[in-house]
C-alpha cells in the first residue's frame, strides 16, 4: 500500500511541472501589455515600465521567466502581485474562503443526493421518484449562474432568508446559500447515480440471497444495497472536490464570496503571470490529491480492488 | 403424484407433509401485459425428503421455487392457489411472517455462487449476519463452526477472506454454510452446482446430501440435468411451460416416463446418454445408433490424414506481482496431439485446465511461447498476414456464449453476412443466397434473416452462430464450450445439428468442454487435460472403459446419474 501511495506521489511531479508549463505559456501569450495596461489612462513611463517589467522578469525570453518562476517556487518566494502583495498571502487569503465554500457543497450535494436518491431507488416508477427525477432534470438544464441569481433574487432579497451577499470574513452562515448554489448540479448527479446504482444493486443475487437468510427489509438496505450503492457514489464525490474548488468562479461571482475563483479571475483579466500560474498550481495540486485519496477510498470500499499485489 | 398421495394417506395421520403446493399459479406483470409463469402446480414435500423440480430454462421451475420463500420478483405475485408450509398457508403471507420463517425455517442455497456473496463483505461477516438475523449465538467461533460444517477447510482463518478470494466450489460452500446455518426444516437449492465443474459439484452434492441427511433437512432441488436429479432425490416432479406435466418417484419416472416431454428429456439428457451407452456395452447392445450422430448415417470419413498437428505446445503467461516483478504462470505445458480429417477430438478439464488456451492458440488469436501448431502440413506461426487471412477462412470457432458472441446491433443477416463479405466472396446477390442456405442448413426459417440476436432463444442464437462459422465453408471448426450453455433438449438438438453437418460436409471439430457427458456423445477422440498438462489421450471409448488415469477416473465418476442402473433401451 505504502509504495503505491508513493508512486502516485512521485506521478504528481511531471502533472506539476506540466500544468504549471502549460498554464504559463497560456498566461504569456494572452495578448496585451500587462504593464502598459497598469498605467491605465495615464501616459506610460517608460523608466517606472522597465522597472517593473524587470521586476517580474517580463523582459526575459518565455523559458528563462518559467524557470526563474519555478525557482521561486522552490525557494518558497512566490514574489509579488501587481499590488505589491505577497503572493503567498494571496493565497493563505483566499484558499480557506473557497475550501470551506467547497466542502459545505461537497456535504450538501452527499447528504442530500444520498438521502434522496436511495428513497427514489428503493421506489422506482412511484410518485417521489417521478418528482424527483424531473426536479434533478431541471437543476442539470439550468446554467448555474441562472439558478445562482434566482436563488440570490428569491431567498436574498425577496424572502430575506439568507443574506444576498458575502461578508469579507465569509462565515459559514453566509456561506450556505452559495454552497447550495455550487453543490445543486453535482447534487442532481449524485442522486441520479445513486438512484441507478440502488436500483442496480436491487436486483443483484447477493441482496436476494440476503433476503433469503431471513434479514430485515432495513437490514438488506442498509447492509447490502447502501454499502454497494454508494462505492460509485463515493469516488464521484471525491473527485468532485477538485472540480469545486476550481469551478467556483461562477458562483463566487454572483456572491462576491472574497475566493479563489474571484481573485483568479481578477488576475486573468490584470494578466498576472505569476498569480494565475500559482493559483491554478495550487488548484491542479488539490484536483490531483482529491483523486489519489479517491482512489484509495476506492480500494477501502471494495475489497475486490488492491493496490499492493 | 399418486405415490406421494399414497404416503400422505398412510402417514397422514402421524406425518403432514412440510410443504403442499396445491394449484399454485404465478403471474407476472410486463409491459407487455400480464405473463403466466406457472399454472397449476402441484407437489408435495414430506419431512425430510428430498423432491426434485425438473425442467428448462423459462419452465417456472425457479419461479415456483421462489414463491415458497417469498422472494418472486417486484412484478411477480401468486394468482391462485396454495403454499402450504406445515399446514400454514404462505402463498399470501405478509413480509414480517416471511421473514421470521427464511433463514430458521426454509433456507435457500443459491444458483450461481459468482453473483450471491455479496463482494464487499468478508465471508464471516455474511454468515454472521444470518445467524444474528435469527436469533442464533454469532460468535467467531460459531462462525467457523457452521463454515467448517459445509466442508470449508480452515474456516476460522477463511472466514476473515473477502468473496472474490474464494474458488466457486469454496463460495458455493460459503453459500450451503448460510443456507443450512440455521437449521431450517426445508431447504431450497435452486441449481446449486449447475455453475461448477464437474468433479467440485459432485463433492458439493455429496456434501449437501450429508448434511441435510443428518440435520433431516427436507430439500427441493431445482435443476435442468434429470440424470442429476434422478441420482440425488426420491420425488422428481416434471415442469414444461409452467406446468407440472409429471411427477413420481425418481427412479419410476426415469425408467417408465409417460409425458412426451420427460420421455423427450430422458432420451437427450446427456448424463443419462452416456450411462445408457456404458449399460448397452455392458450388455453387449451395439452403441452406434445411440450415439447422437448415428441417426444421420455417419460415413466413416474417407480421409484419415492428419489435419491438424499439435507439437509440445506451451504457453507461459506472466503475472503480475508488485514493482516490475512477475511470475511465470505455464497455462498450456508442453501438449502434444494430432487431429484427423473429419473426426470429432475432445479436450476435456476443469476451468483453469488450460483447454480453452489451446484453443485460443489453434485459432491462431493467442501465439504460443514454445511449440507448434501445424495445420494441413503447414507451421501456422509462420504464416504471414496474407496467409492468416486465407487460414482463417479454413479454421472457424464457435464459442460457449450465444449472447456474448453475436453482435447485438447486426440482424441475424448481417451477422452470417458479415465473414463473406469480410473475405470479398461473391456479390451481393450471391451472399443473399449463401446465407439462405447456411439458414437452411440450421434448420432456421428464412425470415430469421431480418431479425435482431435478442428476438431469438439461446438456442438459435448458438444455430446463426454455426452458421456463421459455416459461411466460409471451413474445414475445421473449433467448438470452445459451445453446447455448454444452452438447456439440454436444445443441447441435444445442436449437437445433432453439428453431427449432421460433419457427415455432410466431412468438417474436423476440435470441440473444447468441461462436460464429459457431451464428450461421450460426440467425440471420437478424447484429450485429458489437468493443470496445463495432457494426462491422457485415446479414443473416447477406450478413455470411457478403461481410463488410465485417476484424473480421469474421477472426472467420469462425477457425471450426474453415474449411481443409476438404466436399462438401455429406455429412450
Amino acid at each position: 500500500m505504502s509504495t503505491y501511495i508513493l508512486k502516485r506521489f512521485l506521478q504528481l511531479i511531471p502533472v506539476f511541472l506540466g500544468a504549471t508549463l502549460l498554464v504559463y505559456f497560456l498566461v504569456f501569450s494572452l495578448p496585451g501589455d500587462p504593464i502598459v495596461a497598469l498605467f491605465g489612462d495615464k501616459p506610460v513611463n517608460v523608466a517606472v515600465a522597465a522597472k517593473l517589467r524587470e521586476q517580474y522578469h517580463l523582459d526575459q525570453p518565455f523559458w528563462m521567466q518559467y524557470l526563474l518562476y519555478l525557482k521561486s517556487i522552490f525557494t518558497f518566494d512566490l514574489g509579488q502581485d501587481f499590488s505589491g502583495r505577497p503572493i503567498a498571502t494571496v493565497l493563505g487569503e483566499v484558499f480557506p474562503v473557497t475550501a470551506r465554500l467547497a466542502i459545505m457543497a461537497l456535504i450538501f450535494e452527499g447528504v442530500f443526493g444520498i438521502v434522496f436518491g436511495l428513497i427514489a431507488g428503493l421506489r422506482k416508477g412511484k410518485l417521489f421518484d417521478a418528482t424527483v427525477l424531473i426536479a434533478s432534470l431541471i437543476v442539470i438544464a439550468i446554467p448555474i449562474f441562472v439558478l445562482g441569481f434566482l436563488l440570490q433574487f428569491t431567498i436574498g432579497v425577496q424572502l430575506g432568508w439568507a443574506k444576498p451577499t458575502v461578508s469579507s470574513a465569509a462565515t459559514i452562515p453566509d456561506l450556505i446559500l452559495p454552497a447550495i448554489v455550487l453543490g445543486l448540479g453535482s447534487f442532481a448527479y449524485v442522486l441520479r447515480l445513486t438512484r441507478t446504482s440502488v436500483i442496480e444493486n436491487m436486483n443483484a443475487d447477493y441482496v436476494r440471497t440476503a433476503t433469503a437468510k431471513g434479514l430485515s427489509r432495513f437490514q438488506v438496505v442498509r447492509v447490502h444495497i447502501l454499502r454497494n450503492s454508494l462505492i460509485p457514489v463515493i469516488t464521484f464525490l471525491g473527485a468532485d472536490l477538485g472540480a469545486l474548488m476550481g469551478g467556483a468562479i461562477v458562483t463566487e461571482g454572483i456572491f462576491n464570496v472574497p475566493g479563489v475563483g474571484n481573485r483568479l479571475y481578477r488576475a486573468v483579466l490584470s494578466g498576472e503571470g505569476p498569480t494565475v500560474v500559482s493559483i491554478v498550481t495550487v488548484l491542479v495540486l488539490i484536483y490531483c490529491l482529491s483523486n489519489l485519496l479517491v482512489d484509495l477510498l476506492y480500494g477501502w470500499l471494495d475489497p475486490r480492488i488492491r493496490y499492493d499485489s | 403424484m399418486s405415490a406421494s398421495v399414497e404416503i400422505q394417506e398412510v402417514e397422514d395421520a402421524i406425518e403432514r407433509p412440510l410443504l403442499e403446493i396445491k394449484d399454485l399459479a404465478i403471474g407476472f406483470t410486463t409491459s407487455n401485459g400480464a405473463v403466466n409463469a406457472v399454472r397449476n402446480a402441484h407437489l408435495t414435500i414430506m419431512p425430510g425428503e428430498t423432491v426434485a423440480i425438473v425442467g428448462e430454462s423459462g419452465s417456472g421451475k425457479s419461479t415456483t421455487a421462489l414463491a415458497a420463500i417469498g422472494l418472486l420478483p417486484g412484478n411477480g405475485r401468486v394468482s391462485a392457489g396454495q403454499i402450504l408450509f406445515d399446514g400454514e398457508d404462505i402463498s399470501n403471507a405478509s413480509e414480517k411472517r416471511m421473514i421470521e420463517l427464511r433463514g430458521n425455517s426454509i433456507g435457500m442455497v443459491p444458483q450461481d455462487p459468482m453473483s450471491n456473496l455479496n463482494p464487499v463483505w468478508k465471508i464471516g461477516d455474511q454468515v454472521r449476519e444470518t445467524l444474528k438475523a435469527n436469533g442464533l449465538p454469532n460468535g467467531p467461533d460459531d462462525v467457523a463452526k457452521v463454515l467448517s460444517q459445509a466442508g470449508l477447510p480452515d474456516a476460522a482463518s477463511r472466514a476473515k477472506q473477502y468473496p472474490h478470494e474464494f474458488s466457486g466450489g469454496m463460495r458455493q460452500r460459503a453459500l450451503i454454510a448460510i443456507g443450512l446455518s440455521c437449521q431450517p426444516r426445508l431447504l431450497i437449492a435452486d441449481e446449486p452446482t449447475s455453475a461448477l465443474d464437474v468433479t467440485v459439484q459432485r463433492q458439493i452434492l455429496d456434501h449437501l446430501d450429508k448434511m441435510t441427511t443428518e440435520l433431516s433437512t427436507a430439500v427441493l432441488l431445482i435443476t435442468h440435468d434429470l440424470g442429476l436429479a434422478a441420482e440425488r432425490a426420491d420425488q422428481v416432479v416434471v415442469m414444461y411451460r409452467g406446468q407440472v406435466v409429471e411427477s413420481g418417484p425418481s427412479l419410476e419416472l426415469l425408467q417408465n416416463p409417460q409425458h412426451p416431454y420427460t420421455q423427450r428429456l430422458v432420451a437427450s439428457a446427456p448424463s443419462l446418454a452416456s450411462r445408457r451407452i456404458q449399460a448397452a456395452k455392458e450388455l453387449g447392445v451395439e452403441t452406434d445408433d445411440m450415439l447422437a450422430s448415428a441417426e444421420t448415417g455417419v460415413v466413416e470419413p474417407s480421409k484419415t490424414d492428419e489435419i491438424l498437428q499439435i507439437q509440445d505446445l506451451k504457453k507461459v503467461f506472466k503475472l503480475r506481482s508488485g514493482l516490475g516483478k512477475s511470475t511465470d504462470f505455464t497455462a498450456v505445458d508442453n501438449v502434444s496431439f494430432s487431429v484427423n480429417r473429419g473426426t470429432t477430438t475432445a479436450i476435456v478439464g476443469e476451468s483453469g485446465s488450460g483447454k480453452s488456451t489451446v484453443a485460443q492458440m489453434v485459432l491462431n488469436l493467442l501465439s504460443p511461447t514454445s511449440g507448434k501448431i501445424i495445420f494441413d502440413g503447414v507451421d501456422t506461426s509462420t504464416l504471414n498476414s496474407k496467409e492468416l487471412f486465407a487460414f482463417r477462412r479454413r479454421v472457424q470457432p464457435i464459442f460457449q456464449d450465444p449472447y456474448g458472441s453475436l453482435d447485438p446491433m447486426y440482424n441475424i443477416f448481417r451477422t452470417i453476412e458479415e465473414p463473406l463479405r469480410t473475405h470479398k466472396i461473391g456479390d451481393k446477390a450471391s451472399r443473399e443466397k449463401k446465407v439462405r442456405e447456411l439458414l437452411d442448413q440450421v434448420a432456421l426459417p428464412q425470415s430469421t434473416m431480418q431479425r435482431y440476436p435478442n428476438e431469438l432463444s439461446g438456442g438459435q442464437r448458438q444455430r446463426v452462430a454455426i452458421a456463421r462459422a459455416l459461411a466460409l465453408d471451413p474445414e475445421v471448426i473449433i467448438c470452445d464450450e459451445a453446447v455448454s450453455a444452452l438447456d439440454v433438449l436444445v443441447q441435444a438438438q445442436v449437437l445433432n445439428l453439428l453431427a449432421e453437418l460433419q457427415s455432410r460436409l466431412g468438417l474436423t471439430y476440435l470441440f473444447i468442454t468441461h462436460d464429459l457427458a457431451v464428450v461421450r456423445q460426440i467425440a471420437d477422440h478424447v484429450c485429458v487435460m489437468q493443470k496445463g498438462k495432457l494426462v491422457e489421450t485415446g479414443s473416447t471409448d477406450d478413455v470411457f472403459d478403461a481410463p488410465q488415469q485417476e484424473y480421469t477416473m474421477a472426472l467420469l465418476n462425477a457425471i450426474p446419474g453415474a449411481g443409476l442402473i438404466l436399462p438401455p433401451e429406455v429412450a
